[in-house]
């Protein structure tokens, strides 16, 4: 059932007294004719409207707290809530950013370890925690290339590498800042086309923004090779997070020759994420970029924990907020990695691993089709269903919607764009065994359900609070505003 | 399966191509990739005036599933842009090769377009993808 909007349960002179002001607002400093004449157009419900209208809202809800979520390039995996109970601690809570650091020494050796950590896991030589998000690390990484091909009088080197499998966000971001792309093809397992990379790397090259594993699901067996090439030819390499999960302590970005990386900390540091943030995109450097980071960094000088800022850096691409990333989110890392410790982030990627195998490999047996069968999966992997399509019109929307009737969240579907009528799926590493077969037994019904009746299937989803939703008419004539009736008084 | 009209001239990534009888080309892109791409909701199609080298990323088409780059076939300046594309995606979908057309160019040699594929060399590069 659709809950209606919080305007429509509004009627003239009901009010929640619990949430009006306690007292007159003074508003004598705003000049008279900057205030407003009229009332704001609020909803006018009783508390107990409030509360009904927002709780069940949050019962529509679909999160990795009530469900299964194996959405492929996004690593849902659980938040433990130890995490965000010790970043509650009202000494964190109550800290303001302005605090002198003498007063913010137990959240800045917080970060300072977190720093730390993060380096140890990625092999890099510095850390820099002030990126918001994984789009805005992205963006600090190439804005430190473009700074150091800069600082070196290097100024031809504008143009970014960009496999064709690499995440979305990579093009968008090097095209942000002033560069220009070329695309690099992938050839038929998965990895970078060596030839056509060593055609496309020149005077010209910044640098080439890599994935590994990429989003087919795979690791990138010619790193090596690659970090070779585009050394050579004077270009740093861009190691893009979102897969780190993958191999996590296993295997380490700064050791396959990434000049910079950026990681997802709000993915694969489980603090909680969808629906677009908080999150925190730190960005690790090689020796040669330490003095481009963007600031604050948290330094340490004997005992004491202090930020450093423009006058330690000086080359830094600059401030990315006004203090310094998300700081609750931050904690929430710092607190899982504490949590997990060396041997738990080698559990984290031989589970994921293991968790994503284990669904590739029975998946495969019941007769869909893998989009790489000849590799192994990483944290995620690429099922297509090409032939279904061809077969019985059965496509990857309609699977994606019936799922939510089997009360599992969807995979990433039509991503990659490389693979036809893909389901891209990560089960984390967080799931058990128990939860994996009942997703392969969902899916096994859908496909049986389809090759009865796929119109069925197609009529998908039944049991949500809205059906199949027109989405090319939701962009074509996106309409989101809500018009107020004609004024009724009862 | 998709309609691959001959007479026109094809590349393997999805545009096709016609000589007009003025000395420019019309270019668009193909039944195939339309369909591959599903209903278009966002097209943008280059500049008049813009010079285009053969095989340069000048135009975008977007999907809910996804957006692609668009390539110049061959060498040329932007002479005129389909304007209708742009409240109106859907005739790509419905006319790839009439109404759906994306822009014309007055190719810097035109003898460039006979050395592309013809329908028969296309249809067999989509058959092959399929």
């Amino acid at each position: 059932m659709t809950e209606k909007l919080i305007f429509e349960h509004s009627r003239a002179t009901r009010t929640a007294t619990a949430q009006m002001p306690s007292a007159a607002v003074d508003v004598s400093a705003i000049p008279e004719h900057l205030r407003r004449k009229d009332k704001p157009m609020l909803p006018e419900v009783s508390e107990m409207q409030a509360v009904r209208h927002y709780t069940r809202l949050s019962q529509k809800n679909f999160s990795i707290d009530t469900h299964f979520y194996p959405l492929g390039s996004c690593t849902m995996k659980y938040n433990p809530r130890a995490c965000n109970s010790l970043a509650m601690l009202p000494e964190f809570l109550a800290r303001h950013p302005f605090a002198p650091a003498s007063h913010s020494q137990g959240f800045l050796s917080c970060m300072y370890d977190l720093q730390e950590i993060l380096k140890e896991v990625t092999g890099m030589a510095g850390v820099s925690l002030t990126p918001m998000a994984g789009a805005q690390g992205e963006f600090a990484g190439v804005a430190m290339i473009n700074a150091y091909h800069k600082a070196r009088g290097d100024s031809a080197r504008t143009e970014i590498l960009v496999p064709d499998a690499a995440h979305g966000t990579n093009p968008a971001t090097a095209v942000m800042l002033g560069c220009s792309v070329r695309e690099i093809p992938t050839n038929a397992d998965g990895d970078v086309d060596i030839e056509a990379l060593k055609a496309a790397v020149g005077p010209q090259t910044a640098g080439i923004m890599l994935t590994n594993p990429s989003t087919l699901g795979v690791f990138e067996r010619n790193i090596k090779k690659i970090a070779e090439i585009v050394h050579q030819a004077g270009g740093l390499l861009y190691y893009d997070g979102a897969n780190l999960n993958a191999i996590l302590g296993k295997v380490r970005p700064g050791d396959m020759g990434f000049d910079v990386i950026h990681m997802n900390l709000h993915k694969t540091f489980s603090t909680p994420h969808g629906g677009g943030g908080p999150g925190a995109g730190a960005v690790g450097v090689s020796k040669r970029l330490l003095p481009f980071m963007p600031i604050p960094v948290v330094g340490k000088e004997g005992d004491s924990y202090r930020w450093l800022d423009e006058n330690d850096l000086p080359q830094s691409i600059g401030r990315l907020s006004a203090f310094m990333g998300n700081a609750g989110v931050l904690l929430r890392a710092y607190i899982y990695a504490r949590l997990l410790g060396r041997e738990g982030m080698h559990r984290v990627a031989e589970f994921a691993t293991l968790n994503a195998n284990y669904l590739q490999a029975r998946l495969s047996e019941k007769g869909f089709d893998l989009a790489f069968p000849k590799r192994r999966a990483s944290h995620e992997f690429i099922i297509t269903l090409k032939r279904q399509k061809k077969e019985i019109e059965l496509t990857a929307t309609d699977v994606a919607k019936r799922l939510l009737d089997y009360g599992f969240h969807a995979p990433t579907i039509y991503f990659p764009l490389l693979v036809p009528e893909c389901l891209l799926i990560e089960p984390t590493e967080t799931e058990d065994k128990e939860t994996l077969d009942s997703f392969i037994e969902a899916l096994c019904a859908i496909y049986e359900e389809a090759k009865k009746d796929v119109a069925y299937v197609k009529g998908a989803p039944y049991t949500m609070p809205v059906r199949r939703l027109d989405d090319v008419r939701a962009v074509r004539q996106l309409d989101v505003r809500w018009n107020q009736p004609a004024q009724t008084h009862g | 399966m998709s309609n691959v009209p001959a007479g026109l001239k094809y590349v393997k990534s999805h545009e096709w191509i016609k000589k007009l009888a003025d000395g420019t080309v019309v270019i668009g892109i193909t039944d195939h990739a339309q369909n591959a791409l599903g209903d278009l909701v966002f097209v943008e199609v280059p500049k008049v005036g813009r010079k285009l080298a053969a095989n340069e990323s000048c135009a975008v088409v977007e999907s809910v599933k996804a957006a692609s780059d668009v390539y110049a076939p061959i060498a040329g300046e932007v002479t005129e842009a389909n304007g209708a594309l742009n409240n109106t995606p859907e005739i790509l979908n419905s006319d790839p090769y009439e109404a759906g057309w994306m822009w014309k160019m007055k190719p810097n040699n035109i003898a460039d377009v006979d050395a592309l594929l013809d329908a028969a060399g296309y249809q067999q590069l989509i058959d092959e993808l399929n």
